[in-house]
């Protein structure tokens, strides 16, 4: 009754720290013309739905929703606005096709983080308007907490979340698309400035400008159109108290959560040994190990070891973040979920280059929407 | 076509005011609570979460879901937001729809918040920042002068006199006397529409829906549990939406092409061939007396430039052939934008189901069909509901 659904059509600018040059309306052109050339589709004949994966204030603006049609090729078109991560929208678009509403439908995001000068006065606005926001504090010292409390429960060490960061540094540099590529040892990681204690500056991601498009399309159309369909095998999202004085902080259990919907979807029993390899959320290090935790990638308290081990390299038997995650690549904002899901495309069609995995069937793509909020978003795709 | 059918179950609705004292979240949850205790469910009967909510600029709240998410009962859950201007509250309802009827689902909460007044001095500041920033902003517009514009041109293209367009605004108003929830119900007349104070021409103040906080929520389920849950669900027959271009100069304004095109999405999934015919009961969105009457031409409730006939002779009325806003619309009950919007649904729901009290239509109402609009005027979004 339901019908399968496929990834068919990727396409995306590069990722750069500012893009003085376009506007987002020229990137998300670009993206979407790309997108749609790879599927061989036509918006307006082919594609049923668009959506868009945005928030307002990004953009200094109100309704950010009535730009996009123009830009994606949807006038008069079904269009909406998802104010979530990219893979948020991914996820509204498998449901749109599978309740048999659109056959073929494309996802928009991207990101002119360039455009913000002062992040934290952005990011200050998403805060408890009656609780949090008088105190007028900067709002990264929640990842701060987060990072201490994480370290003090599972007895991660700051050393291990340098790991991370030299590891998705590393990856990057054999990523075109990425931004932050470096190489950078432990010592440089922890000599760098405490920014919001116990993080350091290099312990944080730095935003980059860039779009994405992804047409999606039910298994008969996926089948007519391409001959290298990712099918999307599970999906899972989900929210934890988004009030700073009940959460859980050490857990990241809005990823648990989204991680064991996503599996029972997919039918996976065992995540580690089932899934060939993950681009999770590192927008701060120890966030790639929380989540690893949360999404079951190893034993609670244990993804410290794990990579001190080097188990999550690229070439070891579980890689994450090959693309070289947020910390490499570049936080995109919302559309840091569809850079994730484009890495895991890549490679299960083998088009990575330099970073190509040898023999993955199956990969995992997790996203978090950053400070101080508590949502997640999880989507597993396979070859076949 | 072989879809799963999906049926709203319970609704729930605060009273639209034009300053609460409850946040945001309190107003979600309340109604949420409402939506819940009408269909005897409790939060952990609920699968997934649907929120609805106009710009953030309202409350100055960035990630407006984040920060809403508890309120809306989504702690632990599946929970996203939809946004399409001020089409939302209709648009989230078509949401919580597919979430249901993709599979992953058996029940969804559909929660539409609106906050305004914490936009001071006026909630139209939230617009200063919706226009093209090279062609419009420059020029300082308010969201009036392009109303003002639209009702123009509608007047000039059919003929249509103030005076005939005054009528919506005394019909609804005058419906919104037996809504609970009501925030601005009055009994007037033409005249004193006419004579109400200039906003910007041809558009007058009591043209014009009054700015509201307030919330709505709605349950969904899928077939099998609706069945379960009551003896009287109300099926949601047809979803649709579509989206204009942004440039206003690109548009011809007489008439809301794409609030056809959502329309006719919607009713080839509902099998209405005639929606004039076909249709008990019409909530077409009426934030301003002109686009009730715009609204339904392009919903196809009666041709171009027909719809001030209608009024006059009294189809519209809620004893007429085919009501319009029987629920006293946002000219009477209020525009917490896409709070608004699920109002609308929530009417068809309660008509439906015959508990619409002092405000129920006689003849028992088979079907009906919800609208709201937004954007830069340019999106339309549709629900057809019927038992």
């Amino acid at each position: 009754m339901f019908p399968k659904v496929a990834i068919i059509g990727i396409g995306y600018t590069p990722f750069r720290p500012i893009t003085p040059d376009i506007s987002f309306k020229e990137m998300m052109y670009e993206a979407a013309s790309k997108a749609y050339d790879d599927a061989e589709v036509s918006p307006q004949a082919d594609i049923g739905g668009f959506l868009t994966c945005e928030e307002d204030f990004e953009h200094g603006r109100s309704i950010y929703n009535m730009q996009t049609p123009d830009n994606v090729g949807a006038v008069l078109k079904p269009c909406q606005t998802i104010p979530a991560d990219g893979i948020n929208g991914l996820i509204e678009a498998y449901m749109e096709i599978r309740s048999g509403l659109y056959d073929v439908v494309a996802v928009e995001s991207h990101s002119k983080a360039s455009n913000v000068i002062n992040r934290n006065y952005l990011i200050a606005h998403a805060t408890d308007p009656v609780y949090n926001k008088p105190l007028n504090f900067n709002p990264y010292f929640i990842a701060g907490m987060e990072m201490n409390r994480y370290l003090a429960e599972t007895g991660a060490t700051k050393e291990q979340c340098a790991l991370v960061v030299v590891k998705n540094k590393a990856n990057a540099l054999r990523n075109p698309l990425a931004a932050y590529g470096e190489k950078l040892t432990v010592e440089d990681v922890l000599a760098s400035e405490t920014m919001f204690y116990p993080l350091s500056r290099l312990d944080m991601s730095s935003h980059t400008d860039g779009g994405i498009v992804m047409v999606l399309a039910s298994e008969e159309r996926a089948r007519a159109l391409t001959d290298k369909p990712i099918w999307i095998r599970g999906v899972g999202w989900c929210s934890e108290a988004p009030s700073l004085e009940t959460r859980e902080w050490g857990e990241a259990v809005y990823a648990k959560l989204a991680g064991e919907m996503a599996y029972r979807i997919a039918g996976i029993k065992h995540p580690r040994k089932e899934i060939d390899f993950a681009e999770i959320d590192d927008t701060f290090s120890y966030k790639e190990l929380q989540h690893m935790e949360a999404l079951k990638l190893c034993h609670r308290e244990q993804a410290g070891s794990v990579i001190e081990e080097g188990a999550t390299q690229r070439g070891s038997e579980f890689p994450i973040n090959v693309s070289g995650g947020s910390l490499g690549v570049g936080h995109l904002v919302e559309a840091t979920g569809l850079q994730r899901v484009l890495e895991v495309v890549l490679q299960l069609r083998g088009e990575a280059g330099k970073r190509q995995l040898s023999d993955v069937k199956i990969g995992l793509a997790q996203s978090w929407r950053g400070i101080p909020g508590t949502s997640g978003a999880v989507m597993i795709l396979s070859k076949e | 076509m072989g879809m799963r059918k999906v049926a709203i179950v319970g609704a729930g609705m605060t009273k639209f005011m034009r300053r609460a004292q409850e946040t945001g979240k309190e107003l979600a949850w309340e109604a949420a609570k409402m939506a819940l205790d009408s269909c005897e469910l409790k939060l952990k009967d609920i699968d997934d979460v649907v929120l609805g909510t106009a710009p953030d600029a309202f409350d100055m709240i960035h990630m407006k879901s984040e920060y809403l998410a508890d309120g809306c009962g989504a702690w632990h859950k599946p929970y996203v937001r939809g946004f399409v201007g001020g089409g939302t509250g209709v648009f989230v309802v078509d949401q919580g729809w597919y979430h249901v009827a993709s599979g992953l689902f058996d029940t969804c909460l559909v929660v539409a918040e609106e906050k305004m007044s914490s936009c001071l001095p006026h909630p139209q500041g939230a617009f200063i920042t919706i226009w093209d920033q090279f062609t419009e902003s420059p020029l300082g517009p308010s969201l009036l002068w392009y109303f003002a514009m639209e009702m123009n041109r509608y007047m000039t293209i059919h003929g249509i006199t103030e005076r005939e367009i005054a009528m919506v605004s005394v019909k609804n108003k005058k419906n919104a006397l037996d809504h609970p929830a009501a925030q601005l119900p009055a009994e007037i007349t033409v005249e004193d529409v006419l004579n109400s104070e200039m906003m910007a021409w041809p558009v007058k103040r009591l043209d014009v829906s009054p700015t509201s906080d307030g919330a709505v929520a709605l349950v969904l389920a899928a077939e099998h549990v609706a069945k379960r849950i009551t003896d009287k669900p109300v099926w949601i027959e047809g979803v649709g939406w579509n989206l204009d271009t942004f440039y206003v100069g690109q548009r011809d304004l007489y008439y809301p092409k794409y609030v056809e095109y959502a329309a006719r999405q919607a009713y080839a999934m509902a099998g209405i061939k005639d929606p004039s015919k076909e249709i008990d009961i019409a909530e077409p969105y009426d934030p301003f007396s002109y686009k009730e009457l715009h609204n339904a031409e392009g919903l196809l409730l009666c041709g171009k430039g027909e719809a001030p006939k209608l009024l006059a002779d009294g189809v519209t009325q809620r004893t007429g052939r085919q009501p319009w806003c029987p629920s006293g619309g946002l000219l009477g009950v209020g525009n917490a934008i896409a709070a608004a919007g699920t109002m609308k649904v929530a009417e068809l729901f309660w008509q439906l189901r015959g508990e619409a009290g002092k405000r129920q239509v006689p003849g028992r109402p088979k079907r009906g069909v919800a609208q709201a609009w937004g954007d830069e005027m340019q999106v339309g979004t549709v629900i057809v509901l019927g038992i």
